[in-house]
């Protein structure tokens, strides 16, 4: 219509994008710069792909080996690794060792992960409770946690399971009690300092429940922190689990477990001290994996 | 009928205003001796008896549609007052009066109903967003937690991001890392607003900013003050920032008002001796004229053990006997009654030889 | 396509006429430093030069992010090991970036010293005020402790500490803000520095402090003949203690001139609209006259002038070259194609900002 108008004067952005694809309002979220980071990150992607391997074996075990974990053979006893049909040898009642550390990965990673998840469910919710209410109700909570604390966990898990009476279910509560105290004193130093944040102070002026406030802000900042930590204490559960096991409170013979195993082959090694330390060599690798991988994701999730 | 006056302002008159409960007269707010005391941590073995009087007798009113500006030095507790007004922090003593209805008392208006209608904006316009959410899900937070379903409190974010000037489009699937520090203190201001409160805080909402951009968030304010007929209390160490978006300025020192007063007045003719040292210590903006003398000597006293009688005394060159032993009351001057002033060399018959300066 | 023609060396006019006799204390040519690491590689200072004389402030004034603090700690080379650094630094004929680390050491304290915005990181908490002024000049001097306590006595005195004897024996966590500033400062000057470098030491203060610590610190300077660079955000400041200010943005240095001049006829458009924007008396009512816009992100900085999408004198022009400095009076420098006199800025179409 108004062709004889004169041209518009242009903007600088016009100028500076003209001949560029225009960018939309596209936003990298957190999580993607956390994902980012932690794909450049060999040392956790490696301990990754090595957790993976290891957790498959054990959820698909009767796939990856085909020998029964439990056939004894007094005539294959302490066969060391290489042996024809047994790769990594036998134990010392002529189980195939390679089948038992599968189907052992299976408990071993089971007693390592579930008193884990159960202590920071009950122990994340108190601290960050105890953190974010402070005050008396901080006091009553956290003085409760020191108690817990005081004893040495080890000390602890062996007196709380030895009280309740050997076996598998009795030992991961055991260890699920341990494990609260030491949860729940790092989700409360997480959340008090969260609750400080004047974000915190902002949703709190706009007279929001507390258990929204809970929900939509605390919870998120307190999560990562909180989840690092408790992936750290998976290889502390499963050395715990192990050490249950090899003093009869956990786990009992003939079930394998990497424990346990490692106490029977025990008095093999003079024997057969490769056989005798392999099941050894999976807790180490196993819980060194989890270490470094929740050190990873922590440095992933530090950078804002 | 005919209408005999045409306002002049074509937005509604603040009387209009259907939450409006006590009528143009009945101030905003009402503050009535409002008291802090921080006890200090002692340890196990020697409790400790020591308090940190941070708001110590604080008393003011805020009229309907004004701007309250509030300076002073850092222990003044202005950041406190502010604090205790949104309740974040409980007072010890003291009433607030809301639009004529008392806050937290049998038929009066409870706290949540206070916050609903009074919301805060705070200096640190990084660590005030939550990192993790979306800007326009942290504007949306409030209203939904007040039951707005979540789609509507949504769509009121996008409104006021447009309101505070960014393109809803653009802006409100960003986290908070991803914007300029201007824009971070943009999206708290629509936080605030996303209440549909009648009086806002700013707790030193500018000072954070660099100067070129702090001119565009002053103006957003203003602007914003009038479309939404708000009412501020505008806190800043800032005179000269104060000075523009204020209609009256209160003036605090340890935990106490100075001096308060319309703008014009308390800029043009300051009578409390703290007031002048305050302005007199703004650099000159001109290099041929510095300050040669500093105003005052000395720092602001610890909060903790505030001198007797006159806080100021300690600092003040017109300090007598008298204002050691009396705490001057906070006293209208005779020939202004909206200027008050707390301080024996300003009253009269207050036993202080200087009736200071002429008003 | 811009037309170079000869230009001045902007060294050469970059003191007063009167000082062209002597060389320069300190002398800046060029300077770039990049912040390098796995993520990005951020250019902080993208070739500033300028030189202070002796006994003479120059403020670099800026916002956040506009490398004044990094411009001062690149002459001492007081930055993280991630910088890559260029250009050349001299101070007092010595040549700071090809300095060993080793000899460092030589340079900061006794030729030049820092004062910092936050004292409580320039001061160690667990030695008293004394021990660490004491220290500096048993170390450095080869004083004995009961002379390097004496001369800590009148260090504190000369910054005017009240009771400075028995602030000696204080712990910095004992004092106020301001005397901490001060003591800070004692201990600056304790080794007699040539050159003095101030990083916003009055921000963190309150109104009445700071207009006291910057009159000391103007004293002192003046007393002391120290060649002082000073940086600050703040207008107001800079118009008290600057004898010259050099305004920064994106890490160009975009104007430079004696304070008065700069205050009163600013001739850069950023320098123009800080000027505008700064609230002061009489602006009451009025709608303020803001820069609009962000500073630019420095890992993505636009092509040709850095300034140019918040300007209000923006032609197509500057989007394409980046301007050089530009003399445009004794000692006055100014970086912007508006005032060169290249054909290319006025025939170049005006733009609206946006």
């Amino acid at each position: 219509m108004a062709m004889a108008e004169p041209a518009a004067i242009r903007t600088v952005s016009e100028v500076l994008n003209a001949g560029r694809p225009a960018r939309a309002g596209v936003s990298r979220s957190y999580w993607a710069g956390v994902r980012r980071r932690l794909a450049r990150d060999r040392v956790t992607i490696v301990c990754a792909a090595i957790l993976f391997v290891i957790l498959a074996a054990a959820i698909f075990a009767p796939y990856v080996t085909w020998a029964d974990p439990y056939k004894t053979s007094m005539i294959r006893r302490l066969l060391p690794p290489g042996s024809p049909n047994h790769i990594l040898g036998t134990d010392e009642l002529g189980r195939d060792m390679f089948t038992r550390l599968v189907y052992g990965g299976r408990i071993s990673l089971f007693t390592g992960f579930m008193p884990v998840f159960v202590a920071t469910v009950i122990g994340g919710t108190l601290g960050v409770l105890a953190g974010y209410l402070g005050g008396r109700s901080n006091m009553l909570i956290m003085r409760v946690m020191d108690v817990f604390y005081a004893f040495p966990s080890v000390l602890l898990a062996v007196a709380i399971s030895g009280a309740l009476g050997a076996g598998l279910v009795n030992g991961l509560v055991a260890m699920s009690l341990v494990f609260i105290a030491p949860v729940a004193r790092v989700s409360e130093t997480v959340a008090t300092q969260v609750r400080n944040e004047d974000f915190v102070e902002a949703a709190r002026a706009t007279g929001a429940r507390t258990w929204r406030i809970l929900i939509e802000h605390i919870l998120p900042n307190v999560l990562g922190p909180i989840l690092i930590y408790a992936s750290s204490l998976i290889s502390v559960a499963i050395v715990l689990a192990s050490g249950l096991s090899f003093l009869g409170l956990g786990v009992s013979p003939p079930n394998a477990d990497w424990g346990l195993m490692l106490n029977t082959l025990r008095q093999s090694i003079y024997v057969a001290p490769v056989n005798a330390i392999l099941p050894g060599v999976m807790i180490f690798v196993t819980s060194m994996c989890f270490n470094l991988m929740s050190d990873g994701l922590r440095a992933a999730m530090d950078v804002r | 009928m005919t209408l005999a006056v045409v306002p002049e302002n074509p937005r509604l008159p603040v009387s209009a205003d259907p939450r409006d409960r006590g009528g143009p007269m009945q101030p905003m707010l009402l503050v009535e001796d409002l008291k802090k005391h921080f006890p200090i941590k002692g340890s196990l073995f020697s409790p400790s008896r020591a308090v940190v009087k941070a708001v110590d007798g604080v008393s003011f009113e805020v009229a309907k549609g004004e701007t309250l500006g509030i300076v002073g030095e850092s222990g003044c507790g202005k950041s406190t007052t502010a604090r205790l007004l949104m309740h974040l922090i409980q007072p010890d003593a003291g009433t607030i009066v809301f639009d004529g209805d008392p806050v937290g008392v049998v038929r009066g208006i409870p706290v949540d109903e206070l916050q609903r209608n009074m919301q805060m904006v705070f200096q640190d316009s990084y660590a005030s967003l939550n990192p993790r959410l979306p800007i326009a899900d942290s504007i949306a937070f409030g209203p939904k937690s007040h039951g707005l379903p979540k789609s509507e409190a949504r769509e009121r974010a996008r409104d006021l991001l447009g309101m505070v000037g960014l393109n809803p489009r653009l802006f409100a699937e960003r986290y908070p890392h991803e914007l300029s520090g201007g824009q971070r203190q943009r999206v708290n201001i629509a936080r605030a607003l996303a209440m549909h409160p009648r009086l806002v805080i700013l707790d030193e909402s500018v000072s954070a900013l660099d100067k070129s951009v702090e001119a565009q968030v002053l103006n957003l304010l203003v602007s914003l003050k009038d479309r939404l007929s708000l009412t501020y209390l505008f806190i800043s160490h800032d005179l000269n920032v104060v000075q523009y978006v204020s209609d009256r300025v209160m003036v605090m020192y340890l935990g106490r008002v100075a001096e308060i007063g319309p703008v014009e007045r308390l800029y043009e003719a300051p009578q409390h001796p703290y007031t002048r040292a305050l302005l007199s210590s703004r650099p000159s903006m001109d290099p041929r004229r510095r300050v040669s003398v500093p105003p005052l000597s000395g720092d602001p006293p610890n909060p903790v053990n505030p001198p007797s009688g006159c806080r100021f005394r300690t600092r003040c060159p017109l300090a007598e006997a008298v204002c050691a032993e009396i705490e001057p009351p906070l006293a209208a001057l005779p020939a202004f009654p909206a200027h008050k002033v707390a301080c024996h060399a300003v009253a009269a018959a207050s036993g202080h030889s200087g009736t200071a300066v002429p008003v | 396509m811009a037309v170079p023609h000869p230009r001045p060396d902007p060294a050469a006019d970059a003191g007063p006429a009167a000082a062209a006799a002597t060389a320069p204390f300190v002398s800046v040519r060029d300077l770039t430093v990049r912040f390098v690491s796995r993520d990005a590689d951020v250019k902080v200072i993208n070739g500033v030069s300028f030189d202070v004389l002796k006994g003479e402030v120059l403020c670099l004034l800026g916002e956040s992010g506009s490398g004044k603090s990094v411009t001062m700690r690149t002459l001492i080379r007081l930055l993280p090991p991630t910088a890559r650094l260029g250009g050349t630094v001299t101070i007092d004929g010595i040549d700071v970036l090809g300095l060993p680390r080793n000899d460092l050491k030589r340079l900061r304290g006794s030729l030049a010293a820092m004062i910092f915005q936050e004292p409580m990181t320039a001061l160690d908490p667990v030695f008293t005020i004394g021990q660490q002024i004491g220290e500096a000049l048993v170390e450095q001097k080869g004083m004995s402790w009961a002379d390097a306590r004496a001369r800590a006595l009148q260090l504190l005195e000369l910054v005017q500490i009240p009771s400075a004897r028995r602030r000696l024996d204080n712990y910095p966590h004992e004092l106020s803000g301001g005397l901490r500033q001060r003591a800070m400062i004692a201990l600056a000057l304790s080794l007699s520095p040539k050159l003095l470098l101030a990083d916003e030491p009055t921000t963190a203060l309150d109104a009445t402090v700071q207009i006291q610590v910057l009159l000391l610190l103007r004293e002192l300077q003046k007393e002391l003949g120290m060649a002082t660079v000073f940086v600050t955000h703040d207008l107001g400041v800079a118009a008290e203690i600057a004898d010259r200010i050099g305004v920064m943005y994106a890490g160009r240095l975009v104007e430079l001139g004696a304070v008065a001049e700069i205050m009163d006829a600013p001739r850069h458009p950023y320098t123009e609209g800080l000027m505008r924007s700064t609230v002061h008396a009489g602006m009451r009512g009025k709608v303020l006259d803001a820069i609009p816009g962000a500073p630019p992100d420095l890992a993505d900085l636009p092509p040709g002038c850095a300034f140019a999408p918040r300007c209000r004198s923006v032609r197509e022009h500057c989007l394409a070259v980046e301007p050089a400095a530009e003399t445009v009076g004794p000692g006055r420098i100014v970086r912007c194609l508006r005032h060169g006199d290249d054909p290319a800025y006025a025939a170049s179409a005006p733009l609206a900002i946006g």
